[in-house]
């Protein structure tokens, strides 16, 4: 055979048609026969839209910034008790027995644990072995939520500083950032802590690997119920909307002396106690 | 050019060997699995939006779902047909998982053939298989 540029180029034009007529065909094998070309059909329409087919529930209770007033001297050590386990039942948090590992969401401590910037020698006894609650603070300028590279921790509109379970990537910063200690980390399966009988299938658990902490039972909000704590405390926890004058925390905080954890770091907690 | 018989023998046994897991799929392909529907979700007579629109985007669907109802607290779903639904995967009767109860023929089924793993399971609990 005789080589030429118009031989090399005649051969190359037709392997060229031959590689196009073959792709299809091709690409029809890969996906098993069918034609996969429907797919772009855009079905949900964007959320931006003004007809955006989602809505917040009819039932949901609203407030510009929700807030809890714990007045401390009402929970003794079997309320505290209670009001943990209750939290704890219907979110799934775990019982892990070791200390290092351990997952809360709302668990009483001391107050010197609570308040150390309030430290005091002369502190009354009766203040040093009262259980004071401890939970997230939700606080207006949440440091977790800038340390988070995700968004998984975020505020949302009503002033809950929410976790977005699906998005955690577990790398903890949200825990350095966070003075309270509020944030626990899954070191393991969590599954394997709880109770098979006891789980409730309302609350997904969480996975190994995955940061989590109270949501204010944004659950619950959403269909009109208040957080489980403020339920079990018997009045001792109040929860309510610091953003309306009217509201009953409001009403607490006008007519108490409050204080809440840290203040002076600027995290702006929504947690106030009433020693 | 005295090889020629060599070298299309060659590139014969070639494209033989590349298109082989082709011609060994088509030979082995089964046909997709059709989902079970449950008891529950059969009386409840329509699913939020319709089969077609649920078979092929149910993964885009709850992936809106999440965002929007653990992000911006929007937990009602009004579908095509203007009839309000409760966004949730898991949470009670009126949810996903409530009405397709029979997780194993329902999800699985498909997402095995698929060889697909949503990890929608390390967290969301099947309510029978917790009840177990």
């Amino acid at each position: 055979m005789k080589n030429s540029r118009r031989e090399f180029i005649k051969v190359a034009g037709i392997s060229a048609l031959g590689v196009a007529a073959a792709s299809p065909v091709l690409n029809a094998l890969a996906s098993g026969g069918e034609v996969a070309h429907e797919e772009k059909k855009v079905v949900v329409k964007e959320e931006s839209s003004v007809d955006s087919p989602y809505k917040t529930n009819k039932s949901a209770i609203h407030g510009a910034r929700w807030g809890m007033v714990i007045n401390t001297s009402m929970i003794d050590a079997k309320k505290a008790a209670k009001i943990t386990a209750v939290c704890h039942a219907i979110h799934n948090v775990p019982e892990i027995p070791n200390k290092k590992q351990e997952i809360k969401w709302i668990w009483p401590d001391k107050f010197e644990h609570v308040f150390p910037d309030k430290e005091d020698p002369y502190l009354a006894e009766k203040f040093k072995e009262m259980p004071v609650m401890a939970l997230c603070n939700h606080c207006d300028n949440p440091p977790c939520v800038r340390a988070c590279p995700t968004k998984a921790t975020f505020k949302n509109s009503e002033g809950i500083v929410m976790m977005d379970f699906h998005r955690c990537i577990g790398c903890r910063f949200c825990m350095a950032a966070c003075p309270y200690g509020s944030r626990s980390f899954n070191f393991s399966d969590p599954r394997k802590f709880l109770d098979p009988a006891k789980i409730d299938p309302a609350f997904p658990t969480r996975m190994k690997g995955v940061v989590e902490k109270c949501n204010l039972c944004a659950e619950r909000l959403a269909i009109g119920k208040i957080p489980a704590c403020v339920e079990a405390s018997e009045g001792a926890i109040v929860f309510g909307d610091l953003a309306d004058p009217k509201s009953e925390v409001r009403k607490l905080l006008n007519s108490n002396f409050t204080i809440r954890r840290k203040e002076a770091l600027g995290t702006l907690p929504s947690v106030y106690y009433i020693i | 050019m005295n090889d020629k018989k060599i070298a299309i023998a060659g590139l014969t046994v070639f494209i033989v060997l590349f298109t082989l897991p082709f011609w060994w799929n088509m030979a082995k392909a089964k046909p997709a699995p059709k989902p079970v529907i449950s008891d529950k979700a059969r009386a409840a007579g329509a699913c939020i939006e319709s089969k077609d629109v649920m078979a092929k985007s149910h993964m885009k669907l709850l992936d809106e779902w999440r965002v929007l109802a653990v992000r911006e607290g929007k937990r009602t779903f009004v579908n095509s047909k203007g009839v309000e639904h409760n966004v949730s995967f898991s949470t009670g009767e009126n949810s996903c998982l409530g009405c397709h109860n029979n997780k194993a023929e329902f999800c699985d089924k498909c997402h095995t053939y698929a060889n697909v793993t949503p990890y929608c399971w390390d967290c969301h609990l099947d309510q029978k298989e917790s009840a177990k």
